[in-house]
């Protein structure tokens, strides 16, 4: 089976054209060694009525529970119109917009987009997407130590109350081009960065400090104080934050006295579905000064022949396919299409619908906490948070959310490195989409298997 | 009209509201109880306030502002245009997999990982190495992991005197970009006029320093690397490793591996040769696959099958993999596609790509040479793509290759790649792909006798192209000189 239009008296036609007898002709530069490779591990081909319905049943086998993880992928409800307009083929069998003029509805739709990015974020300029979150901090990384020239210190302070995964991730993208990541110490009891201990490493030294908002626990960090102190130390600030939080969240570029120099997340929680883990897209926004610093695609406004308004890919000489070598990142697809998600999403819901959206699940968190105190699991820190708590249990964790999904409920996240102190604990969400019986739900199951 | 344009203070999708959610009529808690003011907002931002019937229409119509496969021939050269099938975007649209949080417990999971570890199995066959790693979020991730797991393996046995990546002068952007960000040094090798590289240059560039070769086979020039297999064992006998840039693998789909050439570990764009929709710039898929001795880098996390079940490989210390670049498992819903696509080709259905899509590169090189364009490698095959330069006609008529493309535009095509390698002048590199039919190649060749003709006679009418599109020609210079790259006029 194949998806190829040919008929066998075309495939005559064009080989005679071609002048060769048969398709085997076209590959005679092809040494005979390479020829004829075993290809016996691969399957039959099957009708697609076949394939539809394996796929149903895998789909089916991991359907139904009811879930409460969050850790940086977040359920929320995604209005019919979204994915119907996203899966239009004019979007999403289009290629990245080199030809701008036959591409005018991506690139308009991307430069609305980072207008509504620039908007959440409080910041003047937004690229076309990243990868995800994660690679977005990563390359945010390298963008300070670039955007520092020759004072870099090739050193970034990372809050230890960050993601692991971002984590991870920024440190296996950087630390090839000698780049050091630092992390601080975080509050035990407060679940968010140790202002105290933020004294002893003063003197800079240190190009950029990252602030994650809420932090991977949920809890929310004193952002203006954190955005003033790296400020004083001749560092750049990199925002990471859940886009969504900020419908309600002060902005990163309201923070402290100066703001945020640069703001990266995961965009997924706009209108982009859950789906295994992606595809998601990272946002990344900064500050006007710094933003041929800043890698990926870029649109601009500009005009046509005539004077009417177009739209464009910009400030290419940034980039791999121009500059190559001296490109400011290798980036080149990005997330195109979920982009297209987050604008149509972020355009139906307005800010009042995202503000609905964001205040309701952190009500609904607050129910999810209450409703465990009253069965004897209360939240490891205080404080505020948005819609995520970390809760303590009184047995290993991981065999706790094992034993709920048997009774069909996610009951969170568990912790592993570095927070194997909080391996008694559960990282829990509850977004918008949770109803008072869901909550019930969990309690119920949560205090069977305790 | 910008959507911002079409906002109005206090208007919204009223269904969509939450107001009436149940959270709301709980007195117990109230927001201003559990955040202080000092964390909230206090402006709202300027998002567009329109109705669900006003954003529909919005996009729908910026929709038709573009071409795409579904409604164009898009020959772009390298990028496989080929198409989406829309049965592999309903199934990876399947409630069951759309719904999944990605760090649900495995047990909870095994469904999906089974499609995944299937794959990951596939792309090992097909490709002739050993072991695959679906995570990379695209081609030059993909090629960040291919090289960035190079890296480690000299850095394990104490070889760091191997500082030096080599590029054919060819070679895509995206991997003379990785090397520096893996942290190595670039060094160039020159391309012969047969379009293969030079091998004498290769062997005077090779050394104790030398740490690996990208390369892209058939290469960007449209031809099969002819002496790949001396290439690789001069790679080899110098210390160096190969990588294969998996850009072109349509051209041989099925036909021959990368693995048998002597490549030591590549990556597979799922977005090209395994018909996922680009989106208009992603997402794509980038999976890496390894032979024998770089499989132990490979990033994570990984499927592994046991008896009862699958598992997430996850990263550990101590482990040499390069570990995870991404927050979770990847570009999922695009592996699923891919899952799907394998699943309806099967073997045979692989192979055909291949030939298919060379039948059509080769047909359409023959027709345009016949015409009388020019091709670069006129001696040579096309593999699945080729190039021709439009040299002549910029020196004897004074339009260039960006006049020609533009102008096809308004006959409905979207235009080769232009400009690239940008080791020919004025050139396009023509990807016809495998899907596309007899007749609509011959329309391509009419358009573009008409074209010249019309440059012949009004080159004029060229340079000022498109002339019916949305817009006509844009003003790039003046989008670089004066940013605009965000709608300020609404706040």
């Amino acid at each position: 089976m194949s998806f190829i239009p040919h008929t066998e008296d075309e495939k005559h036609q064009m080989l005679a054209a071609i002048g060769v007898k048969q398709i085997d002709d076209l590959f005679d530069e092809v040494p005979g060694a390479l020829k004829d490779p075993d290809l016996k591990a691969l399957p039959e081909s099957q009708p697609e009525m076949l394939v539809h319905r394996n796929m149903q049943a895998l789909a089916a086998e991991d359907q139904g529970y009811i879930n409460f993880i969050g850790a940086g992928a977040y359920e929320h409800f995604i209005p019919a119109a979204v994915w119907d307009i996203v899966g239009r083929g004019e979007f999403m069998t289009a290629y990245t917009p080199y030809q701008a003029e036959a591409s005018q509805g991506t690139l308009q739709l991307i430069y609305e987009y980072q207008t509504m990015m620039a908007e959440l974020t409080g910041m003047e300029v937004s690229n076309a997407s990243m990868y995800d979150g994660g690679s977005a901090l990563a390359e945010a990384c390298l963008m300070a130590v670039r955007a520092q020239r020759k004072k870099a210190h090739r050193k970034i302070l990372m809050p230890g109350t960050l993601n692991p995964s971002y984590a991870q991730v920024s440190k296996n993208m950087t630390f090839r081009q000698k780049i050091e990541l630092v992390t601080l110490p975080w509050s035990s009891e407060a679940g968010i960065t140790d202002r105290d201990q933020l004294e002893k490493i003063e003197g800079g030294g240190f190009d950029a400090l990252v602030i994650a908002q809420p932090n991977f626990f949920g809890q929310l960090e004193d952002v203006n104080v954190l955005t003033d102190w790296a400020h004083s130390q001749g560092a750049l600030v990199i925002a990471v934050v859940n886009p969504l939080s900020l419908a309600l969240l002060n902005p990163p570029g309201s923070w402290g006295e100066k703001g945020a120099d640069i703001v990266v997340g995961e965009g997924q929680p706009l209108g982009v579905p859950l789906s295994g883990g992606g595809p998601y897209f990272g946002f990344m926004c900064c500050r006007q000064s710094i933003v041929r610093q800043l890698p990926g695609r870029i649109v601009g406004r500009t005009k046509d022949l005539n004077g009417n308004t177009g739209y464009t890919l910009t400030l290419q000489a940034r980039e791999q396919h121009i500059r190559r070598s001296k490109a400011t990142s290798n980036i080149c697809t990005n997330q195109g299409l979920a982009v297209t998600a987050a604008t149509i999403y972020m355009s139906l819901m307005g800010a009042q619908g995202l503000r609905e959206v964001a205040e309701a699940s952190v009500l609904n968190t607050q129910r999810v906490v209450s409703a465990l105190d009253s069965i004897g699991l209360k939240p490891r820190f205080q404080g505020p948070r948005f819609h995520e708590v970390v809760v303590q249990t009184p047995r290993e964790a991981t065999g706790l959310i094992n034993e709920a999904a048997q009774h069909g409920v996610l009951a969170g996240l568990s912790f592993g490195e570095p927070f194997t102190q909080l391996k008694n604990d559960l990282l829990l969400c509850a977004t918008e989409t949770k109803t008072a019986s869901d909550i019930e739900k969990l309690v119920q199951v949560l205090s069977a298997c305790i | 009209m910008l959507i911002f344009k079409k906002s109005k203070k206090n208007r919204r999708a009223k269904s969509l509201s939450l107001a009436n959610h149940e959270v709301f009529s709980d007195p117990r808690s109230t927001l201003s109880d559990l955040i202080p003011a000092a964390f909230l907002r206090s402006d709202k931002p300027a998002l567009p306030e329109v109705s669900e019937l006003q954003t529909v229409r919005h996009y729908t119509r910026l929709s038709r502002k573009n071409f795409s496969i579904d409604t164009n021939f898009y020959p772009l050269g390298s990028c496989t245009m080929k198409y989406n099938p829309r049965g592999a975007h309903r199934a990876a649209m399947l409630p069951g997999f759309l719904e999944h949080h990605p760090l649900a417990p495995e047990c909870a999971s095994q469904g999906l990982m089974s499609a995944l570890y299937q794959l990951q199995e596939w792309l090992g066959v097909v490709t002739g190495m050993g072991a695959v790693s679906l995570s990379p979020m695209a081609g030059a991730q993909g090629e960040f992991a291919g090289v960035a797991m190079i890296k480690a393996y000299h850095d394990a046995r104490n070889d760091t005197q191997r500082t030096e990546i080599l590029v054919p002068t060819a070679a895509h952007g995206t991997n003379p970009a990785t090397a520096i960000m893996c942290g190595y040094q670039v060094r160039e090798i020159p391309v012969l006029d047969s379009g293969d590289v030079d091998l004498a240059a290769l062997h005077k560039a090779l050394g104790p320093q030398t740490a690996g070769l990208m390369l892209t086979n058939p290469s960007t020039c449209g031809v099969f690397e002819r002496s790949i297999l001396e290439i690789s064992a001069a790679v080899h006998e110098a210390g160096g490793l190969l990588y294969y840039d998996g850009a072109n693998l349509n051209a041989i789909l099925g036909q021959a591996r990368p693995g048998d050439m002597g490549f030591d570990v590549l990556h597979l764009n799922l977005h090209k040769t395994f018909a996922t929709p680009h989106g208009g710039g992603g997402p794509g898929a980038g999976p890496v696959a390894a032979g024998e001795r770089l499989a132990p880098y490979l990033p994570t996390p990984r499927v592994i099958k046991h008896d009862d079940g699958y598992s997430w490989q996850m990263p550990n210390d101590g482990d040499p993999s390069i570990g995870r670049l991404s927050a979770f498992m990847g570009n999922v819903g695009v592996l699923l596609r891919a899952y799907y696509y394998a699943n309806v080709l099967g073997r045979s259905g692989m192979k055909q790509v291949a030939e298919y899509a060379t039948l059509n590169a080769n047909y359409l090189m023959k027709r345009l040479a016949d015409e009388g364009f020019a091709l670069a490698y006129p001696d040579r095959r096309a593999t699945h793509e080729f190039i021709i330069s439009f040299q002549k006609e910029a020196k004897t008529l004074g339009v260039t290759a960006m006049d020609f493309a533009k102008r096809l535009l308004d006959f409905g095509f979207h235009a080769p790649t232009t400009y690239f390698p940008l080791l020919i002048p004025e050139c396009w590199l023509i990807e016809p792909t495998e899907t596309e039919t007899l007749a609509e190649m011959d329309r391509f060749v009419e358009a573009l006798v008409t074209i010249r003709k019309e440059a012949e006679e009004d080159a004029e009418k060229l340079k000022t192209a498109p002339h019916t599109l949305p817009v006509r020609r844009l003003d790039d210079v003046r989008a670089a000189r004066e940013l605009d790259l965000v709608y300020k006029e609404h706040t």
